[in-house]
């Protein structure tokens, strides 16, 4: 992994363009316009009134259909449930749910692979399983149990990500952990530093790629996810991609244009979040995919 | 490292918090699901022991099987479909042609955005569509399976690019200087020297996507909802036409409290099919090891 790394960063060798290739670049083209598309369709019609909507909705908005922001006003604002509190639900569950996972995963994974007691060995492979199994298999029986023991909330649903997350983290910090020689730890042990002085001195920032490998796929994971949340919070509390589907599934009047307008401010984060990180979600991809 | 006397101290500190939370969010509801499959139930305290019952029905409903062929169907074509897109991007970024950065960028960021909305993107978009010809995705079965493809290949090229990217930039340079001073033309390079060394890129790639698409709800959810609803003549139940497994087992348990059980039974088939394809995966991946 770390040899393909390596590589990726090299600065690509300017290449003579050869006609082919010329063409390439021109197919490209043609194909990304069309892959941002219905994107941009989106964002286009998030201005326009509703019946301008449904009449055509690939036409550019005219002085007769267009209403500026007034859906993304509405939207954000208005009726019993205004979308601004499920964006700050959705960062406080995702920021809150991979921080958790990140501290209690790296600690759990580093005492797992260190101690060799079969009871850490089974704690270790039901984890890899539990990778395996599908929501729907527990979705049920999860959604009870968090209401017996009232994880109702976004502060309770956080221990659930950290319990229905632990597989994938808890496997890609141990498959880290097995990378970094013992004598490290053994030496510090002999200086004299307890364990959990040796683990969040030593072994927590030779972890750091790792940490934002795990960081970026449960961040991709946990905001955007749909059933759980929606199985396991209180009516009182909605996530981004719950309100979307709260919007559309009920019945009657549905208002086109502010959902449109809503999707549009749900996409703009994740764009923001690419450009920041683009680097390290590339990288999180790549070793992800290697190790699951 | 962790020395006897003080050794249940470090193990409550550092695994205790992941594997509490790992107990409430996966092992329990695992092993509770499993058992509740055998039972008749409304909710989970009134749970009635009642042997393979929910199995012979689960196999006897109509919607669930027409589900899994649709399922498998999709599978197939997606995958395909994916892989092939994806490794032929990837091929050709790779070559250096101008603007790479900006084409990789435009195609993996879909990725980034939550199944929920990217569904009620491509609904618009399609039903916009569909609209000059007096139909929508709603009243066609074909309709909604190739707008689910679409919508697939839209989001998962790009992933799945990435991780090819990869693979040919990890493809040693000397091999193929070697094989050019032997005299092998472009096309043999293709078939003789990048395609074994791209097989573990294209293992993982084939496995994420089946899996991916296996276990799809989000977007199915958002994009079609299972409609059309075709009555069966022979048994007078309605079966969802482009309803996949996810969505089939999440209905059967919250549309009807009666048939909790058989949901259930359901969830159990649908995680034994997902074990099956991990292990074949598993099986490949640890072949691949041998050879190299």
């Amino acid at each position: 992994m770390a040899k393909v790394a390596a590589k990726a960063k090299e600065k690509p060798v300017k290449k003579k363009q050869t006609v082919g290739m010329k063409i390439l670049t021109v197919l490209f083209s043609i194909v990304s316009i069309f892959y941002v598309a219905p994107v941009f369709i989106v964002l286009m019609n998030s201005f326009k009134s509703n019946a301008a909507i449904s009449r055509a909705i690939f036409e550019f908005p005219n002085a007769d259909s267009f209403q500026g922001f007034q859906s993304y006003m509405t939207g954000m604002f208005h009726g019993n449930y205004p979308f601004w509190k499920s964006i700050v639900w959705s960062f406080f569950i995702t920021i809150g749910g991979v921080v958790l996972i990140l501290f209690c995963t790296s600690m759990c994974a580093w005492y797992l692979q260190r101690s060799n007691s079969i009871v850490c060995k089974i704690i270790y492979y039901f984890c890899i399983f539990s990778m395996v199994v599908p929501f729907q298999m527990v979705m049920f029986t999860l959604s009870k149990t968090a209401d017996n023991l009232k994880l109702t909330t976004p502060w309770g649903i956080l221990i659930i990500y950290l319990g229905f997350g632990a597989g994938l983290a808890v496997f890609m910090f141990s498959g880290f952990v097995k990378s970094i020689p013992v004598e490290i730890e053994e030496a510090a042990d002999v200086d004299g530093a307890g364990p959990l002085r040796t683990f969040f001195g030593i072994v927590l920032p030779i972890m750091k790629p790792t940490f934002i490998s795990v960081a970026i796929l449960e961040t991709m994971w946990i905001w955007n996810d749909y059933l759980l949340p929606y199985l396991i919070l209180d009516m009182d509390y909605k996530t981004i991609p719950i309100h979307i589907q709260y919007l559309n599934g009920s019945y009657g009047h549905t208002d086109t244009s502010a959902i449109m307008a809503l999707i549009v401010l749900s996409i703009v984060p994740i764009i923001i979040f690419y450009f920041a990180c683009q680097k390290y979600i590339i990288e999180g991809v790549v070793s992800g995919a290697v190790k699951g | 490292m962790f020395r006897k006397p003080k050794r249940k101290i470090y193990f409550l500190i550092f695994v205790l918090p992941t594997l509490a939370a790992f107990l409430i969010g996966f092992v329990y509801p695992f092993f509770n699901g499993i058992y509740l499959s055998f039972c008749k139930f409304r909710t989970t305290s009134d749970a009635v022991f009642i042997g393979f019952g929910n199995y012979v029905k689960a196999f006897q409903n109509e919607g669930f099987l027409h589900s899994f062929w649709f399922t498998v169907l999709f599978v197939i074509v997606s995958v395909v479909l994916i892989n092939l897109i994806a490794f032929f991007v990837a091929y050709a970024l790779t070559l250096g042609i101008r603007g790479s950065n900006v084409f990789r960028t435009v195609f993996f960021v879909p990725n980034l955005v939550g199944g929920i909305i990217l569904g009620y993107i491509w609904q618009y978009i399609f039903n916009g569509i569909l609209q000059y010809y007096g139909t929508n995705l709603a009243l066609n079965a074909n309709f909604g399976f190739w707008g689910l493809i679409i919508l697939m290949c839209w989001q998962q090229a790009g992933y799945m690019m990435i991780i090819y990217i990869a693979g040919f930039q990890s493809v040693p340079h000397d091999l193929y200087e070697a094989a050019k001073i032997d005299g092998a033309g472009k096309r043999q390079l293709l078939t003789n020297v990048t395609l074994p060394m791209m097989m573990p890129s294209i293992t993982i790639c084939t496995f994420l996507t089946l899996t991916n698409s296996f276990k799809l709800f989000d977007q199915n959810l958002a994009l079609t909802g299972g409609a059309p609803g075709v009555v069966s003549q022979a048994t007078g139940t309605t079966v969802y036409q482009t309803e996949m497994m996810a969505l089939n087992i999440y209905n059967t348990f919250y549309a009807n409290q009666n048939s909790r059980g058989v949901g259930q039974a359901e969830g159990v088939i649908f995680f034994v099919i997902v074990v099956i394809i991990a292990l074949v995966q598993l099986y490949f991946t640890r072949r691949k090891e041998v050879q190299q």
